[in-house]
């Protein structure tokens, strides 16, 4: 923070502003930070629609929305937030990081990765823009079939959240492809696995989960698809079918979905915990296997969600050990980050504050989830507010509170200035207590019986103080949420200028200016431990701990050079770097495909003619554009 | 896989025409063997009817991925990248016909 | 030798850390997630087998007036001819199709040796076989007409299906066998086009052992989708 002065504030080069620089940028730490806006603009639309919800639910036999329209907002908040928030923010910071923490010039497949943004962004407003004429998706996020089949849901609703999740799906598995690849493929010389930063590796198991669980929704959603829109049978109860059976694939996906969305924020707070409290991540080898451990066991806890259909003692049994297990690795991480900050010189910036959060709320909303793991328990709490309760102490005291720690932390990267620390502490105070009191009171009024989903309830039940308290709160959250865009926005153009590593870290990332060149390094560097730039500049810190240290002759590579500070300004082209060039092929291409598969829902409105005309113009339209795009030089 | 040579090897001794020329003989023959098994009605009747199948297949399957998709030949990593997913999805599968009671009870 | 033409190829494109190719990494990825794709509807296949509360049946005749099945037709004595519905399943037009599938995927392999031996000279008394065999056009046509060829087998067992009384929403059989089926055909369609693309680029400019890698990764797609429909062909047609 010392040196920030001697820096230039960061300017932004000529070529690389205007609208058509950011719709044909192929560079990952543009695209990073398109996810993030892209997001950040969803977490308004979610937090909304869960304080209408919460207004609504403030007193007994409120009338501020239908029941309708509550059945819309529960659905789209989930909805929102788990596919149009949680994950892009990850995204965001997948794209923007892992490269720089690698040290590689970009991903594997640049123009996959603005394929990947813009599936994004058109299939999230696909889905997001029907609320506004209340015909939203209304069937839960989870969408239940055979309750979401036509004879139950006839309107449009579900339609769009069908495809909606289809077309998401599709960009999840391609940037899912492309990072997988690039962190195998793309490591700087001496990057070993054992050498990767915490947040790539948590990166990197998320992303198998991506490709291994995402299918089975797809299949899951096809079926639903087909049975709305070509007569199939697959959830046709008087047919044969089996009511379980979307249950059952749905959770297939959607338990280690529930890691997609926390392992990047566990990554996160892996970054900042060690950083401020200036000594080395305790136990790295067993964060890694633990991280793993969580990810394969994640697929083995599925029917934890189902305990009330009745599978039988045995199923029960099963499903209820493994989830006692694998609280098991989530456990160690919460011992090892408690461990890394004992006996370091904690700082407690913003940052900070927020992972020190994510430690404590996990850890609550972890708990109520092992109580979940017992079935008679779970018989008691399912689908109640206890329930709410548990997720949301994982999913924002965890997932976000994460999130804001890494948005604190790696805000001076990607835009050359600090956020406001005074500012950062007032977010981060309003924050922590709108949201226990938000959701700790929820506890009380799941375990005094009141459901999820209901859209007003009765005086008298016991309920009405814990129902003032959570919406109250949740008032505080809006509060607290604009403040954080206030100092985002205000630092954004105003904030103490950054320098190459505001916070003395010790990882590759912070070794290059910030915001970094389009090529991120000038010369690629040779890493020798976990830790290149502390052993560079901060030896004291990882004295007398193993962190995979090596000698430079050791690790030599053909085109590499040792651990330096870069301070290289010039051009790609000034350095002779071949960079890929910007198109707006992957945009067209996505475009085309959110059209086409959104364009379905034409099936019950316009004549069969019509609907199938459309759709193979579509198709077309794509196909041209995918073999444009394939049939263009990358660079 | 976290080799620093930027030319550690890929596929080297790739099997020939004539290696090739066996195994597809060998894919037809069992194919032939379950189609012919398939029309023994009291074969069908005997529980050794779905093992046999399930591991004449299972043959196939190893052969082609090992030898027509070389990765018997090829690098640990292709490896590792398709037999740990297999094994999920594997896995997942017997969890499935166990919860929907088609299998073990 | 081929590895060191495809090594060749490499030697322009940047520093990888496995000295492997990206696309071959993320198409290895594509296959691991494509197993999931296909257990998930196998499963589903199976999940429902015996389901379905009216026939036609995969594998059992079924009378349609008293909504009963019976091993034989003989077994549904008394019921009129035209409520009697064959069994579905084709083994012998199946059994075939498999057959083609099986051979495409030999002249797959052919394609990509042929690709990768074109820069070396012919022995000395080179007959037509070893001629044919450093053909790739001859060999990706070959490929694609088999590919071809089952899907044409697919759309004939289709239809007769439809003609025998069974679609896509008539019983739980229908929803799963089309579905299932019907996205297996999917994805050999897209491989018949994939390789389509690399006969027109090896018309265009000729496809040499610096191309090697870009048969490979489809040929290792295309193999997949035959190793699928070999667990297909016994999960589904054979097994009762």
């Amino acid at each position: 923070m010392a040196t920030t002065a001697a820096h230039a504030a960061p300017v932004a080069s000529e070529e690389n502003t205007g609208l058509w620089s950011w719709l044909s940028t192929v560079d990952h730490k543009r695209i990073g930070i398109l996810y993030l806006y892209t997001a950040l603009f969803f977490l308004v639309v979610g937090g909304l629609e869960a304080t209408v919800m919460r207004t609504q639910l403030m007193k007994p036999n409120l009338t501020v929305v239908t029941a309708e329209q509550f059945n819309q907002l529960f659905t789209m908040h989930g909805t929102t937030m788990v596919f149009l928030v949680i994950m892009p923010l990850s995204a965001a910071f997948f794209n923007f990081l892992i490269p720089l923490q690698i040290g590689a010039r970009d991903v594997a497949f640049p123009r996959l990765n603005a394929f990947s943004y813009w599936v994004y962004l058109f299939g999230g407003l696909f889905i997001t823009l029907p609320i506004l004429g209340w015909i939203a998706p209304n069937g839960g996020w989870f969408g239940y079939a055979p309750l979401t089949t036509r004879a139950y849901a006839p309107g449009l609703n579900i339609d769009f959240w069908v495809l909606g999740l289809q077309i998401l799906g599709i960009s999840s598995l391609a940037a899912a492809f492309n990072f997988i690849t690039t962190i195998i493929n793309m490591r700087a010389p001496g990057m070993t696995l054992m050498r990767m930063p915490m947040f790539t590796w948590m990166s990197f198991v998320v992303q198998f989960l991506v490709i291994l669980a995402f299918p089975v929704i797809t299949i899951a959603l096809v079926f639903l698809q087909f049975d709305r829109f070509f007569g199939t049978q697959f959830y046709e109860i008087a047919a044969g079918a089996d009511p379980l059976l979307w249950q059952h694939l749905f959770w297939v996906f959607g338990h280690p979905e529930v890691y997609i969305l926390i392992l990047p924020a566990f990554g996160l707070v892996s970054e900042v915990l060690p950083n401020f409290s200036k000594k080395p991540l305790f136990g790295y080898n067993v964060m890694v296997y633990s991280g793993i451990m969580i990810g394969f066991l994640g697929f083995g806890v599925w029917a934890h969600h189902m305990f009330a259909v009745g599978m039988g003692a045995v199923a029960d049994t099963l499903f209820s050990l493994t989830t006692m297990l694998i609280a098991i690795p989530t456990g160690v991480k919460i011992f090892n980050w408690i461990f890394t900050m004992w006996g370091g010189q904690i700082r407690f910036a913003s940052p900070m504050k927020f992972a020190i959060g994510l430690i404590a709320m996990f850890t609550i909303g972890g708990i109520s989830g092992v109580m979940h793991s017992s079935p008679p328990s779970d018989l008691q709490q399912t689908d109640t507010y206890f329930v709410v309760a548990h997720f949301h102490y994982v999913l924002f005291g965890g997932a976000i509170m994460g999130i804001f720690s890494g948005i604190y932390f790696y805000f001076p990267k990607m835009t050359g200035r600090l956020m406001d620390e005074g500012l950062g502490t007032l977010h981060f105070w309003l924050n922590f207590i709108g949201l226990n009191l938000t959701f700790f009171p929820m506890h009380f009024s799941g375990m005094l019986g009141m459901p999820r989903r209901i859209y007003t309830y009765d005086a008298g039940q016991g309920w009405e103080l814990f129902n003032m308290m959570s919406t109250m709160g949740t008032y505080l959250l809006v509060v607290s949420t604009l403040v954080f865009f206030y100092n985002f926005f205000k630092s954004r153009v105003s904030g103490q200028v950054a320098g190459n590593d505001p916070w003395e870290a010790p990882t590759l990332e912070w070794s290059i200016p910030s915001p970094p060149p389009d090529y991120n390094f000038a010369q690629i560097p040779v890493v020798t431990s976990r830790y290149p730039l502390w052993d560079l500049k901060h030896p004291e810190k990882t004295a007398g701990v193993d962190h995979s240290s090596a000698s430079i002759e050791e690790v030599t590579g053909a085109h590499a050079v040792p651990m330096h500070e870069e301070t290289e300004r010039r051009t790609a082209k000034e350095l002779g770097l071949p960079m890929p060039f910007p198109t707006i092929k992957p945009l067209f291409t996505a475009l085309f495909m959110v059209l086409m598969i959104g364009g379905m829902v034409l099936k019950t409105l316009t004549p069969l003619s019509v609907f199938v005309a459309t759709l193979i113009t579509l198709a077309a339209l794509m196909v041209g554009s995918l073999y444009a795009w394939l049939t263009s030089p990358l660079e | 896989m976290s080799s620093n040579s930027a030319h550690s090897e890929e596929a080297h001794e790739h099997p020939t025409w004539s290696t090739y020329k066996w195994i597809a003989l060998w894919l037809t023959l069992i194919t032939v063997v379950e189609v012919w098994a398939y029309y023994i009605p009291a074969f069908v009747a005997s529980n050794y009817f779905v093992p046999a199948l399930l591991i004449m297949s299972a043959v196939k399957f190893t052969v082609v991925v090992m030898y027509y998709m070389h990765l018997k030949y090829d690098h640990a990593l292709f490896r590792k990248l398709f037999v740990g997913p297999l094994i999920i999805a594997i896995a997942t599968f017997f969890a499935l016909m166990f919860v929907f009671r088609k299998m073990f009870q | 030798m081929a590895t060191d033409a495809a090594h060749d190829a490499h030697e322009h494109h940047h520093y990888t850390t496995t000295g492997l190719d990206h696309k071959k990494i993320a198409i290895w990825a594509f296959i691991g997630s494509e197993c999931m794709l296909f257990m998930s509807l196998i499963s589903t296949y199976l999940i429902y087998k015996g389901k379905s509360v009216v026939g036609p049946w995969p594998h059992e005749f079924w009378c349609k007036a008293t909504n009963t099945a019976a091993a034989t037709a003989e077994a549904l004595a008394g019921c009129p001819a035209d409520q009697i519905y064959k069994p579905i399943l084709n083994i012998p037009v199946t059994s075939a199709s498999t057959f083609v599938l099986l051979m495409s995927s030999l002249a797959m392999v052919l394609a990509l040796a042929a690709v990768e031996m074109k820069d070396q000279p012919l022995p000395a008394g080179a007959g037509l076989g070893d001629r044919m065999l450093r053909s790739s056009k001859l060999w990706l046509w070959m490929t694609a007409i088999l590919g071809a060829t089952f899907l044409g087998f697919q759309a004939y067992e289709f239809t007769s299906f439809v003609h025998e009384g069974l679609t896509i929403k008539t019983n739980l059989f229908g929803s799963s066998f089309f579905t299932l089926t019907g996205f297996h055909g999917a994805h050999v369609t897209a491989g018949v086009i994939w390789l389509l693309t690399l006969l027109a680029i090896d018309y265009k400019r000729g496809l040499g052992p610096k191309d090697a890698l870009k048969v490979d990764i489809a040929a290792l797609y295309w193999h997949f989708v035959d190793v699928v429909w070999i667990a297909i062909f016994t999960l589904i047609y054979l097994i009762q």
